[in-house]
């Protein structure tokens, strides 16, 4: 593959991964994303739903870029938990493939379901089928979804669909809504934990 | 500093308000003057001026040099020019300096009208809130309704924060940078020790030094150093002086043994020189008095509710003079409001000062919001 035509399906893969998440918010929200990067799914949202609010990043350089995209960036530590941010201030708080690479998980997502009344969650699945395979040829997987070597990963925490849904029930949150989609952005129905690269949670307080 | 992004030969300018100015205090001022600056030009929508708020030492004197004194170069040179960061070909940039202050605007070493002498300590304690009063005078004065941007470091940022306030149709972007919504406990006391070295110098002369021909240099020498160790990071002055000696031996005496010594005394005579004793005063009184929230029960939120502007907030992970943990108390409050805000805390070793120096990042921010602003 070379790089045009890697960009060009990441671009791609971007644009799907950004559309079901929109597809969860409706028009004029106002949302917080939590790990934003360079605030282009902000940007997204604010361009095609009129949706408002602000990203929270780390990274110097992503914080830059966002500064650039226009988008409302707070430089900020979401390991250190959102204690500033007002219980129900947002109508959805994101994080966006970015749950992984932290830490505190069980606060993190805590923490989203005080300051809004849903979260919208997706991140890379473990037990995908080739991630497995991956694991039984005695590798860690490096995949469309995970694509970092083990030795230069972002991610900390590894896990797959059902494990998210029993920590979910532990935490007693609410999933609203699950979808599933494989490497080539085809919604996946059956057994998502095997055929499932990337999942999607809509999840909720429960009423 | 290249030569062809600077501003270059700059004059500064002088107006006078003849309205009264009522103070805070209660107390007025009949009338008053303002020295300023400014660089590029204003539109012919007057939709891009940015007024840049000084510190506690600082002036208008932000960018570029005078014909007369080439070396005499402003104190934001590195933010303010043709390409740089705060670019002069797209804004006309206006720098102030403020009332009360000792640079050429009406202050305490300006002649009083009813004595005829210098004011001395008569003149009366302006806030930030008489300041950015006076400031939209001079708004007035230049055409300018509403103001691109504010900008400011430290205590500019807390002028940039009250033109929101006070304000809040005549300012676009407020850029608070390196600032706090209120001086600490802490902060307060650092104020009062630089304070009494003043007041208590045998030559203050109960402010009407002046008068004495005198200046209550050892005072404000002590009080510039005292200031100065808050405006400097720990590591910072371990990795600058760290406990070099000044004579490579302990000289078991109370003369100069460390290079931090050295500085300090260095920075404090220098000041000495050119500071005006009771405009430093009134400054760090400003400072203390500073607190939007204070007429509402401490509630910044709803201090900052009457803001509209959009807000550029940054801070510097060594600054503990103004730590980011205060940005991030006008930022939460921003957000209460939902008001937009972009907020950066810069990772940069040199403290409170940070925000003078031009660190890559931090200037590629600057520039990055500053060209997304509409003119």
């Amino acid at each position: 593959m070379t790089e045009q035509e890697r960009r060009a399906r990441a671009e791609q893969r971007e644009r799907f991964d950004f559309a079901v998440i929109a597809s969860w918010i409706p028009p004029g929200e106002r949302v917080l994303d939590l790990g934003c990067g360079d605030g282009r799914l902000l940007r997204y949202l604010n361009e095609t739903r009129d949706v408002t609010g602000y990203g929270v990043e780390i990274d110097d350089e992503s914080v830059l870029r966002c500064i650039c995209n226009g988008v409302d960036v707070l430089q900020m530590d979401i390991e250190c938990g959102l204690s500033g941010f007002e219980d129900n201030s947002f109508d959805h708080v994101i994080i966006s493939q970015a749950l992984q690479t932290m830490h505190a998980t069980e606060r993190i997502l805590g923490e989203m379901l005080r300051v809004a009344a849903e979260a919208v969650v997706s991140f890379p699945n473990f037990a995908y089928r080739a991630n497995r395979e991956a694991i039984n040829r005695g590798h860690m997987p490096v995949s469309e979804d995970l694509p970092y070597d083990w030795f230069d990963t972002p991610n900390v925490r590894f896990f797959t669909i059902v494990d998210f849904e029993d920590l979910c029930a532990r935490l007693g949150l609410e999933i609203r809504e699950r979808l599933a989609f494989d490497e080539a952005g085809r919604e996946v129905s059956d057994d998502p934990n095997l055929n499932g690269s990337l999942a999607f949670f809509r999840l909720g307080r429960p009423s | 500093m290249s030569p062809e992004n600077s501003v270059g030969v700059v004059a500064s300018q002088r107006v006078r308000f003849g309205e009264v100015l009522r103070l805070r205090s209660g107390a007025e001022l009949p009338g008053f003057e303002l020295v300023f600056e400014t660089y590029g030009t204003l539109n012919g929508e007057r939709s891009n001026a940015v007024l840049v708020c000084h510190a506690l030492s600082g002036s208008h004197h932000v960018a570029g040099y005078y014909a007369d004194e080439t070396d005499n170069v402003g104190w934001w040179d590195n933010l303010v020019g043709p390409g740089k960061p705060l670019d002069t070909r797209k804004f006309f940039v206006v720098g102030v300096n403020n009332l009360g202050g000792c640079y050429g605007s009406t202050g305490p070493l300006s002649i009083n009208p009813e004595s005829g002498k210098r004011y001395g300590s008569d003149f009366p304690l302006v806030t930030v809130e008489d300041w950015v009063a006076a400031q939209a005078r001079l708004a007035d004065h230049l055409g300018v309704h509403t103001w691109a941007a504010v900008i400011g470091g430290s205590l500019g940022g807390m002028q940039a924060l009250e033109w929101s306030l006070q304000f809040p149709e005549r300012i676009r972007h407020a850029m608070v940078i390196a600032s706090a919504p209120k001086l600490s406990a802490q902060n307060i006391a650092f104020n009062e020790v630089a304070r009494q070295a003043i007041l208590s110098d045998p030559d203050f002369h109960d402010g009407y030094y002046a008068e004495h021909g005198v200046v209550p240099t050892r005072g404000l020498r002590l009080a510039r150093m005292v200031a100065h160790i808050t405006y400097l990071s720990d590591s910072q002055m371990a990795e600058k002086f760290g406990r070099q000696l000044r004579h490579g031996e302990h000289k078991f005496s109370y003369d100069v043994d460390f290079e931090i010594e050295s500085y300090l005394r260095y920075q404090g005579n220098k000041f000495a020189t050119y500071f005006d004793a009771n405009t430093y005063l009134m400054t760090t009184k400003a400072l203390d008095y500073f607190d939007p929230a204070y007429e509402y029960d401490g509630n910044l939120a709803a201090a900052l509710a009457r803001a509209r502007a959009s807000f550029f907030v940054a801070s510097f992970s060594t600054d503990w003079r103004f730590a980011p943990a205060r940005s991030r108390e006008i930022v939460f409050a921003l957000l209460h409001n939902r008001l937009r805000v972009v907020y950066a805390e810069i990772a940069c070793g040199a403290g409170h000062d940070s925000f003078l120096l031009d660190d890559e990042h931090y200037h590629a921010l600057l520039r990055a919001y500053l060209e997304n602003i509409a003119v």
